[in-house]
């Protein structure tokens, strides 16, 4: 009988991917953010918004992950904006040699913000480094607020958190207090914004933070 | 959720080391998963038997799965706390919110023993 030791990382290959696409990134002074939530939450509406209100502020791209179909990236399209599309077929997250491979799918020309829609899972998105600069989480009232203490992971790693559909507070037992103190204790750090993706609430007080973050990436 | 492509991974590298150091059937594959990471262990063990079911060289093998808790270091006093179930990321010590996760997002083959 012998013991063989071993030590590796499972997710090794895709850390190594991650690290590639952040030095390919950086090299071009990109900001790039990993876009995440559960399905139906609202984050290509709020991509839909952002673009409309950012009207042509930055030069964008978006790479859109869905499990099948390219109905996200029709509707990102449509705004004008540089995007590609990754179906997973089946798998639940998006991990870094798919961003790769998009990446350099994506249209020529300028880029000075990427946005990746992540797989519509609170769950495993968050353990897969794509290599971005940091992650977003967007969360809307009609899900209930206990979702940060029920997924901590994926609130703690984040650096923003975009409390959507916040016009329909009024019709539902959301508490935003609850939801405060919660993320607080997670990830006291986190910016949060409260946005609506179809009244069009919070999101120039949301674009202005991203345009700064661009800003200050760009320096 | 991808629990059983970590399997598959895990089994990938044990297969490619045991034919390099010619071993032929292994009795015990060992991991480490931090709490924090996303991998259930109930799941990677529910994995792991479909796995060995159709692969001849762990028709023998045990999975073994050391569990790490969630230990952060303290940015302000260096002190450390470790986070329970509640995830609480405050200081035991000076209560700073500036914490540093220094363990339990492990996610690793530590070891396999075999003949």
């Amino acid at each position: 009988m012998v013991q063989v030791r071993m030590e590796s990382n499972l997710l090794g290959t895709n850390d190594l991917l991650a690290r590639n696409n952040r030095r390919n990134f950086a090299r071009r002074r990109l900001l790039v953010i990993n876009l995440m939530s559960s399905p139906g939450s609202g984050k290509t509406t709020i991509l839909e918004k952002t673009i409309e209100n950012l009207n042509g502020k930055l030069n964008l791209g978006v790479i859109e992950g869905d499990l099948y179909t390219d109905r996200d990236a029709q509707r990102i399209e449509q705004k004008g904006v540089k995007v590609v599309q990754i179906n997973t077929e089946g798998a639940c997250h998006l991990d870094a040699g798919m961003v790769d491979k998009a990446f350099h799918n994506l249209p020529d020309g300028p880029l000075e913000l990427l946005f990746i829609e992540n797989v519509g899972n609170l769950v495993c998105p968050a353990e897969f480094d794509l290599g971005e600069d940091y992650k977003a989480v967007v969360m809307s009232t009609t899900e209930g607020n206990d979702k940060p203490v029920k997924y901590p992971l994926i609130f703690r790693e984040a650096k923003v958190v975009l409390l959507n559909k916040i016009d329909l507070l009024p019709y539902t037992n959301f508490s935003l207090q609850q939801f405060r103190e919660d993320l607080a204790q997670i990830n006291p750090m986190a910016s949060v914004f409260y946005i609506s993706g179809r009244t069009g609430e919070g999101i120039s007080e949301w674009n202005d933070w991203l345009l700064e973050e661009v800003r200050s990436k760009r320096a | 959720m991808h629990e059983l492509s970590l399997m598959q991974s895990v089994t990938e590298l044990v297969k490619e080391s045991a034919l390099q150091n010619n071993i032929h059937k292994i009795s015990k594959v060992k991991l480490v998963v931090g709490k924090f990471s996303m991998a259930l262990p109930d799941s990677l063990q529910f994995a792991f038997a479909a796995i060995a079911a159709v692969e001849p060289l762990l028709e023998a093998a045990v999975l073994e799965i050391e569990l790490r808790s969630v230990i952060c270091r303290c940015l302000e006093c260096n002190i450390r706390t470790e986070i329970d179930e509640n995830y609480s990321f405050i200081c035991s010590n000076c209560a700073s919110v500036s914490l540093e996760i220094i363990q339990g997002r492990e996610l690793y083959l530590d070891y396999y023993e075999g003949e």
